[in-house]
């Protein structure tokens, strides 16, 4: 890895995502890569959800912040491969967990189309999605969608208290 | 390229105007989460709208954008299914303005889902890389519309005298449309014949398959799709498309290039 390279990964490291600034853009697997080319560096960068209204501010500030330390580089946003959650890394779901967002509990893996169907998170089970605030498993999904498109809405049934859990995807 | 440009503005336009429609429920849903869930839909699928939009536009060059696209084109442009311009209510009422119901928003979602879980699903293997990528993220997202609506249409269907009513009403309204998916227009043959698009004959069983399971479990009966095949994919809309872009694009032709 080049030094310019490593002094643009070190610029971007801290910047934090605009809707849930506790974590990173790295954490979140926004953050692709940074490679040299003939015309100069190249920040990759991965939509997350198609209308996610943040991602233009996720450019913007991916390009400040290479800007503030006097690197030039041409930030670019590639579909393929699709983002998941499954590149989230722990110390990203963890984050989420500290700021009281269940992260995703399991992996986003594909399961054919037809028999994706309707399925009621048993309470307690191993499949539980755990509450961020008590740690109880029994809990249960209010509604699919939540107040961002990448958030289900969830109660806990111990604590009582409503919360967020980021939807595998 | 002309057929290539067609197919990806069939899919965009389809993504937009349902994403148009699905969208006057914001602010007006019958309960909270509702609400929030169908503009989330609808916000998935104005995304998927603006990605196709964005390839089509690349590939015609010239001044030709999303916007552009989006917002300067007319009625007979538009190459959406009938199925996603109608309205929130059945046939008899007398226009667009007239009571929302749920049942026919579910319904539709729950047959248009269905559709595209299966289409994104073969289009992972386009032959055109960008629209490929589309379809893999797409597919994640439909998934879960897909997941809301057949939870819903099992909740009407097995639900009360009133919603299990109103869920057969709407089906035997909408059913008929979904004709129109399983005739290729001339841009789906010729899509499909170059790798690019996908045939939906072969999606059909798959889709009567789900569709089936679906309605026996709502405790619904698969109504009649016979009459008029509607041809709204080749530019033959009804009277409802026009109001609804209308409505649409009348801030960006009122104020042409606003930026803001």
């Amino acid at each position: 890895m080049s030094t310019r390279v490593q002094a643009a990964w070190a610029a971007l490291d801290d910047v934090s995502d605009p809707e849930i600034p506790v974590i990173t853009l790295r954490d979140l697997g926004i953050l692709r890569d940074v490679r040299e080319t003939d015309d100069g560096l190249e920040v990759i960068i991965t939509p997350t959800y198609s209308g996610c209204p943040a991602m233009g501010q996720i450019e913007d500030d991916v390009r400040s912040a290479l800007q503030a330390q006097g690197i030039p580089a041409r930030v670019i946003t590639q579909l393929a491969p699709a983002w998941t959650t499954d590149w989230m890394t722990e110390a990203g779901k963890e984050k989420l967990r500290a700021y009281g967002i269940a992260p995703p509990h399991r992996t986003a893996a594909a399961t054919s189309v037809v028999r994706f169907m309707a399925r009621r998170p048993v309470s307690g089970a191993a499949d539980a999605v755990v509450c961020p605030r008590c740690g109880s498993g029994n809990t249960v999904e209010s509604s699919y969608f939540g107040s961002t498109a990448c958030k289900a809405l969830y109660k806990c049934l111990d604590c009582q208290e409503p919360f967020d859990y980021f939807k595998p995807y | 390229m002309t057929s290539h440009v067609d197919y990806l503005l069939h899919l965009a336009d389809n993504a937009l105007v349902l994403g148009q429609r699905n969208a006057e429920w914001c602010g007006h849903g019958p309960i909270l989460e509702e609400d929030i869930a169908l503009a989330n839909v609808s916000l998935d699928l104005i995304g998927q709208a603006r990605m196709l939009y964005q390839l089509a536009a690349q590939l015609k060059g010239g001044a030709v954008t999303e916007d552009t696209l989006a917002y300067f084109r007319d009625v007979g442009d538009f190459r959406n299914y009938t199925l996603l311009e109608l309205p929130h209510h059945g046939s008899l009422a007398a226009n667009a303005a007239a009571d929302h119901d749920y049942a026919t928003t579910i319904v539709r979602n729950f047959l248009y889902s269905a559709l595209m879980a299966l289409l994104w699903e073969a289009l992972q293997e386009s032959r055109d890389e960008q629209l490929a990528a589309i379809a893999a993220k797409s597919l994640k997202e439909v998934r879960y519309h897909l997941r809301h609506s057949r939870d819903w249409l099992l909740r009407l269907g097995d639900g009360t005298e009133e919603s299990h009513a109103r869920a057969q009403a709407a089906l035997d309204h909408l059913m008929p449309y979904t004709q129109e998916f399983w005739i290729s227009s001339q841009a789906e043959s010729a899509a499909s014949a170059a790798g690019i698009g996908v045939d939906l004959q072969n999606l059909k069983t798959d889709w009567d398959r789900m569709v089936d399971d679906a309605l026996l479990e709502a405790t619904l009966n698969r109504s009649k799709t016979d009459g008029y095949v509607p041809q709204g994919k080749n530019g033959l809309h009804s009277e409802h498309l026009g109001y609804l872009l209308g409505e649409m694009q009348s801030l960006a032709r009122a104020h042409p290039n606003g930026c803001w």
